[in-house]
């Protein structure tokens, strides 16, 4: 095998998008389910604290956003303005794994 | 649509840094494109610089950019691309570099041919010798009709010519050498199917493939590169995933 970062770069991005779509679903549903007779941070610590299944789920939401949206600003700025390379290749990645931190690092809070 | 008396033609000259010069063609009934051209070097200015030979839609060296899309200029008829006010503008193919006038260098797009190895490897004689027997091909089997959907690539650059990624990234493949690609991975006696997979992946690549399809809309042979290049994105995406390359 040939070191390519485009192909693997690409099937990250591919595999994120079929998460995502799940993902993305499953939260519209629970904002609409959640704000039905008003929003509380209590209701919202009640269905998270402790709860693994959400957990995971925001994790996996967090990490696949994270790399899914830098992923496609890598291949943006690279076809615009030019900037490619592993420098770029890694400075994206590294975005992408700091959006996705922040996010696992509030689903975190919300477990905890 | 009204026939204009007379076509005003504006023709690129020179190279890279030329400009266009204007020359009035009389309009006749079933005038192509090329006809227009070659009035212009025959009887108004013998200097011009351009590319034909067989004049019928064989050969695809007529290929020129006429009126801001790329066409074989022989099977172009003036009335379909020209207004009441007979104007016409022709530049060489785009993302080429100029030899002269409307001639394009097409170094780089065979070039990219051989880059995303274009050439057919006998799996049964990879030295190059004559195989002992016949390799027997269904002609209805899957692969087979994949393959035969692209073979009819006579290599004029309109879909070189026609696609973003190609003006993006100088280094991208294009459609008719990743066209060529997917009809050899699809070739069962082929045996240089790895090697091809690894040649096409990547940003310089079928990935970088927006499957925005001018390939596809502009193909004068009504070939579809588009949905060659979405071939070798799926098989690349399996064989990455389960590691098989």
């Amino acid at each position: 095998m040939k070191s390519n970062p485009g192909v693997h770069l690409w099937v990250v991005q591919r595999v994120t998008a079929m998460l995502l779509g799940i993902a993305v679903v499953v939260h519209l549903v629970t904002i609409v389910t959640a704000v039905r007779g008003g929003l509380s941070a209590r209701e919202i610590l009640e269905r998270t604290q402790g709860n693994e299944a959400w957990l995971l789920f925001y994790v996996v939401f967090a990490l696949a956003a994270g790399l899914h949206g830098a992923i496609g600003l890598r291949n943006i700025a690279a076809e615009t303005i030019g900037l490619r390379g592993r420098g770029a290749d890694l400075a994206w990645l590294a975005a992408g794994l700091l959006t996705a931190g922040f996010g696992i690092r509030a689903a975190i809070g919300l477990y905890a | 649509m009204a026939e204009p008396a007379s076509l005003k033609v504006s023709v690129w000259r020179g190279g890279e840094d030329g400009a266009f010069q204007r020359y009035e063609v009389p309009a006749r009934t079933n005038q192509t494109v090329l006809d227009v051209v070659t009035h212009i070097q025959r009887e108004l200015d013998p200097s011009l610089a351009y590319r034909f030979a067989c004049r019928v839609g064989m050969c695809g060296s007529c290929a020129m950019t006429v009126n801001g899309r790329a066409r074989w200029t022989c099977r172009t008829h003036v009335k379909r691309v020209v207004d009441a006010d007979g104007a016409l503008e022709l530049r060489p193919l785009a993302n080429l570099p100029v030899i002269r006038d409307l001639a394009a260098d097409l170094s780089p797009f065979f070039d990219k041919w051989q880059r995303a190895r274009g050439t057919f490897l006998p799996k049964q004689s990879p030295d190059g010798a004559v195989p002992e027997d016949f390799a027997v091909v269904p002609p209805a089997s899957k692969a087979r009709r994949e393959a035969d959907a692209g073979i009819e690539c006579i290599g004029c650059a309109v879909c070189y010519a026609s696609c973003d990624v190609v003006a993006w990234n100088a280094d991208y493949l294009g459609p008719a050498a990743m066209n060529r690609a997917w009809t050899l991975v699809n070739d069962v006696r082929d045996g240089a199917r790895g090697e091809r997979l690894d040649a096409v992946a990547g940003d310089a690549g079928c990935h970088s493939c927006h499957s925005t399809q001018s390939c596809t809309e502009r193909c004068p042979k009504n070939l579809d590169p588009s949905s060659a290049i979405a071939g070798l994105k799926r098989v690349l995406f399996w064989d990455t995933l389960l590691g098989r390359r």
